[in-house]
């Protein structure tokens, strides 16, 4: 049914007939299959069966290809591999399969940034619905466009249309409010129904120069205070979009976080283990951008009853979502509203001492470090709640801290133990409420993620008085994540997960740290909290997980420093 | 022959291999999956499958029999081996892996040989099978009737 036109036009009119779909297998057999079945899904099929060829075809034509899904087992390279590459640079969503379906390689899997794993053999109803995954990012894409005020119940409330539309205006648009643009989409969701394509972002490919710039912007700017529109001046990159930097921040904050974690999940945290963000509603923003897509129902949880969240959020989660975070960083940054507005952490502070955080992660590259200190967005939050930490306000905080924090920059003064740099700590705050406890993620590893952030933020939060409690929300998004969408509850583990993470720890544990608000959470860092008392489920905090968007679940396996081409 | 004779002894056949383990749902999938565009997919599918089992097959005897066996590599194409097999729905095929890789994991030279006769024997019966279902098949074809697949 689909004629194989190239990649001219994305989309027919029938969303989600007409998806381009790029299947990467290197048994024949399944190859034809495969095929054959999202052929009959209504679906345009390219086929390969070598990782490098799957690479080059997905360069050749940027935006040709609306997801991939791909082998685990692939002769020429790790299937993770290559889902970390398309990721980064493509950031499109990417489903694995395999015949494996054991728990760790699912986990690998979602660390690594996969949307789904699938396993074989698949049947054909398993193929329709992949275009949830395409669909997931370009909303989140969309929300970070907008701003993020209140936007749960817009974005939740959109109809798909809309959000295609979106994507009309999102090529030019600077954020806006989400309400004004809910009208707008009204509008055209009539006209432009049917043909999101025509105006169809291209794809951005980040080479390492044009990355550089991008890290010397930040670094400028302070990691802290980076927003996409703040960034893409200094980058001055005439060609460029504040939409591209908003998802490529987004991204690199994934990845510092990733790499903190790596550094410091070797203490307990590491079991953290994101249910799927995407699944759940409560998530709250989903500190993981593991959660993949969490951000959407995060939001529309409204844990983040701060106004925060949104502000917050933004952050982590750099990789995959591609849109997802746009509009975060851009929204918190500069749109705190409420409580948060306050931008009490010095950014610049946490520059300097990611360092001291100690990041373990070592790897973490200097640029990140530039991260970690801006964010005083982020703790501006952490004012807010005390009280509010509880549910709602848990979430936001590890958005917030987490989302700041993402590079382990941030507080580290205090931290020095956690390692990681900011970028660990995006990892938590996925943490929904809801989920937290009843995910028993574990969280560990988040925890020391959040840790590091708290710590970090509790240097802030001195003057800012931030606190740990910043850092509960933390972990609690983590643990809400699962059950999202697609993703298995402990696959979504956020990137936070360092690869040692425990398994025991849940989110809620975490969570729980950081509630208390002590810097007793901050301490663990590396040890291994036990945050065995904060066990609240409630105090999961949702951080809103829209606003990271998590949906990059692809992305949220914890970066490879080695990998990091474009963040080397 | 009968072409209804035909067609009832092929359903037949079809149903026993279902009963025998030795098709599962996957096999249905496949036929699903035929259609006008496609008229022989399935057997297109399977010989795909044959043809790479066969491969890898020969690749197992190899290892196994080298003097300073890897299993890594072993085990990799048993799970290629099983990864294939579950694409056609060949369950005796896939199963005999599970049991495969188990040995594989534990180095187990003994049991791995075990394991690759009993993987040659149950694809042989599947080959064996199904190549006569499509004989079937082509009968039914060229009595006039239409696919049963």
């Amino acid at each position: 049914m689909v004629v194989e036109t190239g990649f001219s036009s994305p989309r027919t009119d029938a969303f989600p007939a007409g998806l381009r779909v790029l299947v990467v297998d290197d048994d024949p057999t399944w190859l034809k299959i495969l095929e054959k079945m999202l052929k009959k899904c209504c679906y345009e099929v390219t086929t390969c069966c070598l990782a490098r060829e799957a690479l080059n075809l997905l360069r050749q034509r940027k935006d040709g290809y609306d997801i991939v899904i791909s082998d685990v087992n692939m002769p020429d390279m790790d299937g993770f591999k290559l889902l970390e590459h398309v990721g980064l640079e493509m950031d499109l969503p990417v489903i694995m399969m395999s015949v494996d379906g054991e728990t760790r390689r699912v986990m690998k899997g979602v660390q690594h940034g996969a949307c789904d794993y699938l396993l074989k053999p698949i049947r054909m109803k398993e193929l329709r619905n992949i275009w949830q995954h395409v669909f997931r990012k370009k909303i989140h894409e969309v929300r970070d466009i907008e701003s993020l005020e209140g936007i749960e119940s817009i974005h939740m409330t959109r109809s798909g249309s809309e959000l295609f539309d979106d994507e009309h205006f999102l090529g030019g648009e600077d954020t806006t409010s989400g309400r004004k643009r809910k009208d707008v989409d009204n509008k055209r969701d009539d006209k432009d129904l049917g043909d999101p394509s025509s105006t169809k972002k291209a794809r951005v490919v980040w080479t390492v120069d044009l990355h550089q710039k991008f890290v010397k912007a930040v670094n400028q700017i302070g990691y802290d205070k980076v927003g996409p529109k703040k960034i893409l001046d200094l980058m001055n990159v005439p060609w460029l979009t504040r939409e591209n930097v908003a998802s490529h921040l987004q991204k690199y904050r994934l990845y510092l976080s990733r790499l903190q974690k790596e550094g410091d999940i070797k203490t307990s945290f590491m079991g953290m283990k994101h249910s799927d963000p995407s699944s759940k509603d409560s998530t709250a923003g989903s500190g993981l951008h593991n959660s993949m897509d969490l951000t959407q129902d995060n939001v529309s949880n409204g844990s983040f009853s701060f106004s925060v969240n949104h502000t917050l959020a933004p952050s982590v989660d750099l990789k995959g979502h591609e849109g997802d975070r746009k509009g975060i960083t851009s929204g918190p940054m500069t749109e705190l509203k409420g409580p948060f507005s306050i931008d009490i952490t010095d950014p610049r502070k946490v520059k300097s001492s990611k360092i001291s955080l100690d990041h373990s992660l070592g790897s973490v590259d200097p640029n990140f470090a530039s991260f970690g200190s801006t964010d005083t967005r982020r703790y501006s939050w952490n004012e807010i709640p005390e009280i509010r930490f509880k549910q709602e306000y848990e979430p936001l905080e590890l958005e917030n801290g987490f989302s700041q924090l993402p590079l382990p920059v941030l507080q580290h003064h205090m931290l020095t133990e956690y390692p990681q740099p900011a970028a660990s700590v995006s990892p938590g705050p996925s943490i929904t409420e809801k989920e937290a406890t009843g995910s028993g993620f574990e969280v560990k590893p988040m925890y020391d993620e959040y840790r590091s952030n708290h710590v970090k933020h509790s240097n802030l939060g001195e003057s800012h008085s931030v606190n740990n409690q910043v850092f509960k929300p933390i972990s609690a998004t983590t643990s809400s994540m699962t059950s999202q969408e697609t993703i298995p509850n402990h696959l979504t583990e956020s990137e936070f997960s360092p690869k040692n993470m425990y398994e025991g720890v849940g989110i809620e544990d975490l969570q729980l740290c950081w509630l208390q608000g002590d810097y007793y959470a901050m301490n663990f860092g590396v040890q291994g909290l036990d945050c065995t008392e904060y066990n609240h489920p409630a105090i999961i905090s949702e951080t809103p997980f829209h606003l990271y968007d998590a949906p990059k679940f692809e992305h949220e396996h914890p970066f490879d420093p080695t990998d990091q081409g474009l963040f080397a | 022959m009968d072409l209804v004779k035909l067609q009832r002894q092929w359903v037949d056949y079809r149903a026993s291999l279902y009963k025998e383990g030795f098709l599962d749902e996957q096999f249905t999938q496949l036929q699903e999956l035929q259609d006008e565009n496609n008229p022989d997919f399935v057997v297109e599918v399977v010989s795909l499958f044959f043809e790479d089992s066969e491969r890898l097959l020969n690749e197992l005897t190899t290892a196994l029999e080298q003097q300073s066996i890897d299993f890594k590599r072993v085990d990799a194409h048993v799970h290629q081996l099983k990864g294939s097999s579950s694409s056609i729905g060949a369950q005796r095929v896939q199963t005999s892996c599970i049991a495969f890789r188990n040995y594989c994991e534990e180095q187990n030279v003994e049991g791995c040989l075990t394991c690759l006769q009993q993987v040659r024997l149950e694809y042989s019966l599947v080959k064996t099978k199904l190549e006569y279902m499509f004989q079937l098949e082509q009968q039914i074809l060229s009595a006039g009737g239409s696919s049963p697949m």
